[in-house]
This record gives C-alpha cells, structure tokens and sequence, in this order.
C-alpha cells in the first residue's frame, strides 16, 4: 500500500525555477502520467521523488512516511531508466537480481524471483547474455524486470519506450499495461508522448513550466481541459481556438452566434476539437487550403476569420482546395477559454 | 577564349600538385619522426645483444649477433641489482600513491561540480610546467630537513607529483564515459554511493585504471633527474646509470639502457588507447 503525496513541492537550480510549488497525490495502485514538452520539469519531480535529487522545498510522502532526506535506496522505489541503466558486466540474471543481492536475499530466492520476472517480460531465455548482446527493446525488458523483481511499492519509469522505434514501442506500450496492471504497483510515469499517455494511464498529469496544469482521467484531459494550453497540447491535430466577441448576450466566432458562459468580458475564446463537426448549411464557414487524406479520415485546413481552423471529416466526402465550407460543431462539444488567464470559462 | 580554356587546366594541376606536395610533405614529417624515435631504440638493441668487443670494435654492426654477453656482464655489475629493485620500489610506490589520490580526484572531476572546478584542472596541469631542475635544489633541502632526503619513499613523493596530473586527467576521462543513469540505477537498487561505485563503477573502468597506473610506473621508472639529486646509497637504475656513466664501458651503458626502455615500451603500447582517452579521442 503506498500512496504518494507530494506537497508544495519546489525545485530550484541556480538560475531558474525548475518546478513551482507542486501538489499531487498518486493514489495506491493508481498509473499516473506525468506528461509534458521536453523542459516541462516532468522528470526532475520524477527524481525528486526517488530521491535522485532533493526539493528546495515542500514535502514529499510515500506510503505515509515523508520522504524528503532519504537516500533513493530507503524510498521502497524502484526505477526504470530513459537509457536503461543495464549494468555493462553483469549478465541478464545479474542485472534482475541485483537489488535482491543487495537486500542479502538467499540465492534461491533471488533466483526464483529472477526467473519470475523474466517470464513477466518474455526474456527467460536470455538470462545468460550481456547487455552488449541484448537489442534495445530487450535491454528495455530487462530493465522493467530488474525493477520488477524488487516488488517496490512505487514504480517511476522515465520515458522508458523513447528510444525504442515506432512499431516496437506500440507492442511494448500494450504489454507493459498489462503488466503493470498486474502487478498492482502504484506508478508514475514520465512521457512527451500523448498517445502513451492516453492509452496508459489510469490519470495524466499534464505538465508546463514547472506547474502542473491539469490532472485527470485521459478523457477529462482530451474532452474537458481546463486550459487552453492542455486544450492545443493534447489531441493531434490539436483544438481550434477562434476569438469570440459579446454580442447582445451571444458570443460571435466567425460571424455565428453562440451560447456561451456569461462572464464579464468582451472578447474570449472559442474551441472546438477537429473531429466533433459535421457538414452542415449553416455554421461556421472558411476557405479549404489543404486536404490531407489518412485513411480512415481526411484532414481539412481552412483558413476561418483569418485564423487556421482544423476539421477531420469521413474520408469518402469530396473536398478541394479553394473550396468553401459550413461546419456545424457539435454544441456539447463546444469549450470556451478566458483570454488573458486562458483558463477554462463554464 | 584560348588562353582561358588552357589556363582553367592548368590551374587544376597545380591545385592537385598543391595537394599532393602537401601529402608528401606529411609523409616526410611522419617518416623523420618515427626514425628519430626508432633508429636510437634499434641501435641500443643491436648493440646490446651483441658481444662486448663487438661493441667496442669498428667497423660498427647494424645486426646484432644475439650474444647475452653484455646482458650477462651488466646483470653481474656490483650494484645493478640493488638499483634495479630500488627502480621497482619506487614505481610500486609512486604507482599506489598517484591512483590512490588520482582517481578520487578523477571522479570528483567527473561527476561534481564544484567552484573553482576549472581552475583546478589548469591547476593540476600547471605542475607539469615547473621544470624539475627548478625545484630539485629546494626539494632537497626539504627533504635533508625533515630527513626524507636518500629514502625510496620521498623519491616517490616527487614521482607521485609527476604522475598524478596524468592520473588525475585520464581516470576522470574514464569516469566520465561511465553514464551517470548506471550509478543512479545502482542506488535506486538498494546500494549507497561507496558500494555503487565499487558494484558497478569499479568493474567497467578497471582496465583503464590499470592502465593509468601502469602509466604512473612507467614515468616513475624512467625519472632521472630527480632520483640522482635526491638519492645517493639508495639509487634507482636510471640514476645508477647517469652517475656510473663515466666510469662504466660502452656495452654496459647500451644494455643499462635497454633493460630501461623495453620494460617502459611494452608497458606504453599496452596501454596506450587509454591515454588517448586522456585527451578525450574516443578510441574504444
């Protein structure tokens, strides 16, 4: 049972403020993604909570014992490596089974342990290699199984499928969920890349400049982001944004008049996700400038009131550049964002 | 139109000759370099490994006879052997002290950041700047005072000052191509700073150490200057030699100097890709 809580967190280096007061609490067994642009002080709060570096202030708990100034081998942690840390001269069983040699575990304990864990990630038959030996994907395995086999209450991974291909990191994003579900650890795990965190996570913390804008549930981020930035960070292609401007008791985007929230300002902003219009006679009409067809989907640039404006249509509709075209956004869609704070307005 | 269509080839030749003429300049340099360092060795082999009259007899031989007589006489020579173990004291000693203070020092170069970080790695070159003959006369008198003057240790204290810097430069080279990841990795799996670096670090630069310390012996084994001023009963081999110059015959000076430079030179080709990482050429 470990939950995380990490309270009023900061981290300064020298000259710059790497992370601004954070709060966040990982529930027991809850899969937590920390998601963000490079720089975003996602994985120095991953370090600090292992314990790699130490916060300038605020408090770090986990499993209800604060944590600040232990080492990271007193945490109850265990952590997997952007560049998989798989120790040069030791062979596969001696990587996995070296934080169990560490704990004086009895060798067959730590070799039944060892064993289950490499059947856990499919590589029982290289437990005799070097990582010299290994290709990437499997030195990847092997560093999930090495902290695996510590059974730690918390796991952090950091961006561990980055440096994996395309097609290989798909198969082993499926496989690690169904590990990780499996072995009921809570984690935390550090990504740039929105699609692992959607298909993985249990709740994204999305992360920018040191703060985190917004944690929820992978469908609260994508449907409901409480920011415009989570709203352009998160969907490929991501949310249109067209100014709106208060016309007796309506908002205007585009020439077309809106329901809106009924704030006190004279202009906010407009957003609607690409795929949530359909063709209509009347809404929101602009110039076609590019059509990119994906398969399943076509992609339709427009220019709209002078800003870019996205829409992903049924690939079976026939759309040319030059073309003028109406789209009527779905109303429950619609999200609205205060300019200046560019938080979301209900 | 005529002369520029003969004048556009022309230029080409010369630009090739240009090129060529630089080549062989460069093939000429090498060549120069490697026989200046060569023919000296050659010469002190052949004529180690031929007989003692040979030595002294003229007309001079290019190929040696492979007569031990010279290795036979020198190794019989009243104080070679006393000279020869001090030679190896003294590298043992130098070679334990400078990795003993130079590694650590190599990995705080490597993995800290500390203030004046730069500062100190001029600094630690900069020892190499003092000619030696500069501070022998000062070191002596030291030495005399606090009664280090004529001992295997204080010989190795000034040796330990010519190897360290080279110590210190090539073990943080080698720390610094150990990722740090492996070391964070190692705590997070139960080990504190010391047993990370004897678990993990230790093993993957251990080569290089060694090398680094053969490296130590070597410039210790082949010190003169400073062993013949500050020792006098307990001299090394190569201040035996210097002082015993004068007196001693041709053939037992050549095969004194080859007992000196063969050890030295297989040591340095064993380990020489290592101390091309000192100067951070990847090489590995």
């Amino acid at each position: 049972m470990a939950e995380i809580k990490v309270t009023g967190v900061e981290k300064r280096f020298a000259s710059f403020t790497a992370l601004h007061s954070i709060d966040l609490t990982v529930k027991d067994q809850e899969f937590l993604v920390l998601l963000g642009a490079s720089g975003c002080g996602k994985t120095t709060l991953l370090r600090l909570i292992a314990g790699l570096d130490f916060a300038t202030e605020g408090d770090i708990q986990i499993g209800g014992k604060r944590v600040n100034e232990l080492p990271p081998r007193s945490r109850e942690i265990a952590m997997v490596f952007q560049n998989y840390a798989v120790f040069p001269h030791l062979t596969v069983f001696n990587n996995i089974g070296f934080g169990l040699r560490m704990k004086k575990m009895p060798a067959d304990q730590i070799k039944q342990k060892v064993e289950k864990a490499a059947e856990m990630m499919h590589i029982e038959q290289l437990l005799d290699r070097y990582s010299g030996q290994l290709s990437g994907g499997q030195r990847q395995r092997v560093a999930v199984a090495r902290a695996l086999a510590m059974e730690p209450e918390v796991l952090l991974m950091d961006e561990p499928l980055s440096n994996l291909d395309a097609l290989l990191r798909m198969e082993m994003r499926a496989e690690l969920k169904g590990v990780l579900q499996e072995s009921k650890t809570t984690t935390i795990y550090v990504t740039h890349d929105q699609v692992e965190a959607m298909s993985m996570a249990d709740r994204i913390a999305v992360m920018h400049g040191g703060h985190i804008i917004q944690a929820a549930s992978p469908i609260d981020v994508y449907r409901d982001p409480s920011s415009r930035f989570v709203g352009s960070f998160i969907g490929n292609p991501p949310m249109n944004f067209l100014p709106a401007k208060k016309t007796n008791g309506h908002w205007t985007a585009a020439g077309v008049p809106f329901e809106g929230p009924s704030v006190d300002r004279e202009t906010i902003e407009f957003a609607i996700r690409p795929e949530d219009m359909d063709l209509a006679e009347t809404g929101l009409s602009g110039r076609v400038k590019v059509v990119e067809p994906l398969g399943a989907h076509q992609l339709v640039t427009m220019e709209m009131d002078g800003h870019l404006f996205r829409a992903v249509l049924e690939s079976d509709l026939k759309i040319g550049s030059g073309e003028t075209l109406t789209l009527a956004p779905k109303p429950d869609r619609i999200r609205w964002f205060d300019l200046e704070s560019e938080h979301a307005l209900q | 139109m005529t002369t520029a269509e003969i004048a556009a080839p022309a230029k080409k030749v010369r630009a090739t000759d240009h090129r060529s003429a630089s080549r062989w300049l460069m093939a000429a340099t090498i060549v120069i370099l490697c026989l200046w360092v060569l023919v000296p060795i050659y010469l002190i082999l052949v004529n180690t490994l031929s007989s003692p009259d040979q030595v002294t007899s003229w007309p001079r031989q290019f190929f040696p006879s492979f007569d031990l007589g010279s290795l036979t006489f020198f190794a019989n020579y009243q104080g070679v052997a006393y000279a020869l173990l001090n030679s190896v004291i003294v590298a043992l000693m130098t070679m334990i002290f400078s990795i003993g203070l130079g590694a650590p020092a190599g990995y705080a170069l490597a993995r800290f950041d500390f203030p004046g970080k730069n500062i100190f790695r001029v600094i630690v070159l900069m020892t190499r700047a003092f000619p030696l003959p500069l501070l022998a006369l000062p070191l002596a008198i030291m030495f005399i005072q606090i009664g280090l003057d004529d001992t295997r240790f204080g010989l190795a204290l000034v040796h330990t000052m010519l190897a360290m810097p080279f110590a210190i430069l090539i073990t943080a080279s080698l720390f610094m191509g150990i990722p740090y990841e492996l070391e964070e990795a190692a705590w997070t799996l139960g080990c504190n700073r010391l047993t990370a670096f004897v678990k993990v670090v230790l093993p993957l630069v251990m080569p290089g150490i060694a090398a680094s310390a053969v490296f130590a012996f070597v410039i210790s084994w082949n010190e003169v200057f400073a062993a013949a001023v500050l020792t006098i009963q307990n001299r090394t081999l190569t201040a035996f030699l210097l002082t015993s110059l004068n007196e001693s015959p041709l053939y037992l000076k050549f095969a004194g100097g080859a007992v000196l430079v063969i050890p030295a030179l297989f040591f340095l080709f064993a380990v020489r890709k290592y101390l091309f990482a000192m100067w951070g050429i990847a090489n590995r």
